[in-house]
């Protein structure tokens, strides 16, 4: 025992330089990330806060306002409330309806049927079309008089629906427009189909169970994982939903589309309100991070995490 | 058997039912968008509008090279995927490479922090770079664009590398490390070469990322006609002030966009198929 220690204690200095190169080596290769993250991420996050409390236009001086900001988005404004408003409309059915379409479509995708590579495919493709070459195709199919989605209702003598120009539909008309895209939780969720093992299936069918129970019980438990992972991100995205109503609507009609992040845009860029639109980014920021830490505390009463833990 | 057969049958019809109109509900729009693109101004107007145009109007797109500067925007795109893919393939894998193979303090803590990055939403930090980058001189030039992708920015990519890497056994480095290679030379020249797949999800990933890109580009250097993206011309072209664009104009630029995202998904197809899929793996 005695020995052993000497032992260690003479080869301790060399080995301490080996760690010590190692650590730094390690450092080195994660060195541009963490530049970046400096850069562009840690900075400007504690710049978001400091402008948040200040008057910036960028071109004039920066003038200390206090709470000023928030005191201002939380009661005079209007159009804050609206934008979230829109926003949470948006998320509670895009949202949602976008996890059971895309888990849908995985499950039949992932029966033994013949042609589902093919039809694979030809789901996902919506999903790599440029967002914005998306906004201009689907401008002409929401339109009123030529667009596609009216003409069987012309065809019947109904009146057309005005999409894009009535404040009623054009909410509606864009959560339409995102369901055309989630070919990328689709996959995910044919992936996690992929992953459930086999056995667990035929030990159910030898106890009788029928299609219903083996989706009940065995799919859905084992795919609560995925579905939480789609969920959080699906919020975080849609919390940032931007070039479709920017592009399309502009934010009309009388404000329907007018989401979070068209108010910020048009606070930072058009009107150089630099400060206020930092306060909501921050608030943002904190609803996204608060919304994110309640889903993970409830998961663990929805989410099953095979066996331990 | 007969009972399975039929049973088959009723699995077949059930998931025909749904996804066979579902898959043409899904194409309309992009076949709709091509077939608009090849339709005269008349043609636009008639009712009820015809799926194949007649005469194939070919010509609207000479004439979008014409009215739009189309090789100049999709010079400026490709300069943005360029820095887009040195940064994901090069930057990315290489911190990538120090996330899985190498062990030091701090190690999990940053990587549970390069996970947590993928969360914050984009506009807490674009305000205040708006504001850096207009001090120091960068609005209205590209390197907004292309010098932070070119550091390792991008958390999806190296999540992607690093859960990549840690597949490839350990004993080809330890092999490499024995003959003096150092840790730069095993992530260049022995696990980079066994990362192809991984290496090609991400390109395609930056090639999509960095094509699709808008509103940097958009608030960056949107206000110099010269510097415009193919995705910042469409928008600009859809909003030209004093005129309305014809729609067949607008469809086929959004189809000379659409096309080459197409091409490498199609080429690329099975490697990007398992990077989505990757990204729904917990760490």
């Amino acid at each position: 025992m005695r020995e052993g220690q000497a032992t260690a204690s003479a080869v301790w200095p060399g080995r301490r330089w080996a760690r010590l190169r190692r650590a730094a080596l390690g450092y080195v290769f994660i060195g541009p990330w963490l530049l970046a993250f400096l850069l562009f991420e840690l900075i400007p996050l504690v710049m978001a806060f400091v402008f948040s409390l200040t008057e910036y236009s960028v071109v004039g001086p920066m003038r200390w306002a206090g709470l000023a900001n928030y005191w201002e988005m939380f009661t005079r404004d209007p159009l804050f409330w609206i934008s979230l408003g829109n926003t949470v409309f948006y998320i509670v059915f895009a949202v949602p309806l976008g996890i059971a379409a895309a888990f849908t479509l995985a499950l039949l995708l992932n029966q033994p049927v013949r042609g589902t590579a093919l039809l694979r495919t030809l789901f996902y493709l919506p999903a790599v079309v440029p967002t914005v070459a998306a906004s201009i195709v689907w401008l002409w199919i929401f339109d009123t008089r030529r667009g596609i989605l009216n003409l069987p209702l012309i065809a019947l003598g109904l009146e057309p629906i005005r999409w894009l120009s009535s404040p009623e539909w054009a909410k509606p008309a864009l959560i339409l427009m995102s369901l055309w895209g989630i070919g990328g939780s689709m996959v995910i969720y044919l992936a996690g189909l992929q992953g459930i093992p086999g056995e667990l299936y035929e030990a159910a069918a030898i106890d009788g169970a029928s299609a219903w129970q083996r989706l009940r019980f065995i799919t859905i438990p084992l795919m609560t994982p995925t579905i939480l992972f789609t969920l959080i991100m699906g919020i975080i995205s849609s919390f940032q939903v931007f070039n479709a109503a920017f592009i399309m609507t502009g934010g009309g009609p009388l404000n329907a589309t007018l989401f979070y992040m068209l108010h910020i845009y048009n606070n930072a860029f058009s009107f150089f309100r630099m400060g206020y639109a930092a306060a909501m980014a921050v608030i943002l920021f904190l609803l996204v991070l608060g919304l994110t830490a309640i889903i993970f505390g409830t998961s663990e009463r929805w989410v099953y995490y095979g066996g331990g833990k | 058997m007969s009972r399975r057969l039929s049973s088959l049958l009723v699995q077949h019809g059930l998931v025909y039912t749904v996804l066979i109109p579902g898959s043409i509900l899904t194409l309309i729009p992009l076949l709709w968008t091509i077939s608009t693109s090849l339709k005269t101004l008349d043609q636009l107007n008639v009712y009820p509008p015809s799926w194949i145009p007649n005469p194939v109007a070919w010509w609207n797109y000479r004439e979008l090279f014409e009215i739009q500067p189309i090789p100049l925007y999709l010079r400026n795109t490709l300069i943005v995927v360029a820095a887009w893919e040195i940064g994901g393939l090069i930057s990315c894998s290489f911190v990538a490479y120090g996330f899985a193979r190498l062990r030091f303090p701090g190690r999990d803590f940053f990587f549970m922090l390069l996970l947590s990055t993928m969360m914050m939403p984009y506009i807490v930090r674009l305000i205040p770079l708006f504001v850096i980058y207009t001090k120091l001189g960068w609005i209205n030039t590209f390197l907004p664009l292309i010098i932070p992708p070119l550091l390792a920015r991008n958390p999806f990519y190296i999540f992607l590398f690093r859960q990549f890497f840690r597949t490839i056994p350990e004993e080809l480095a330890d092999a490499a490390r024995i003959d003096g290679c150092s840790e730069f030379g095993i992530w260049w020249r022995i696990i980079l070469p066994l990362s192809k797949p991984a290496m090609a999800a991400v390109a395609i990933f930056a090639f999509q990322s960095a094509w699709d890109d808008f509103l940097a580009p958009l608030i960056y250097m949107g206000n110099r006609p010269e510097l415009r993206t193919l995705a910042v011309g469409l928008y600009y072209f859809r909003n030209m002030p004093g005129q309305l664009p014809m729609v067949h104009y607008l469809m086929a630029m959004s189809v000379l966009m659409i096309i080459p995202v197409l091409l490498v998904f199609a080429f690329g197809q099975r490697y990007f198929i398992r990077g989505v899929a990757m990204s729904g793996l917990k760490g």
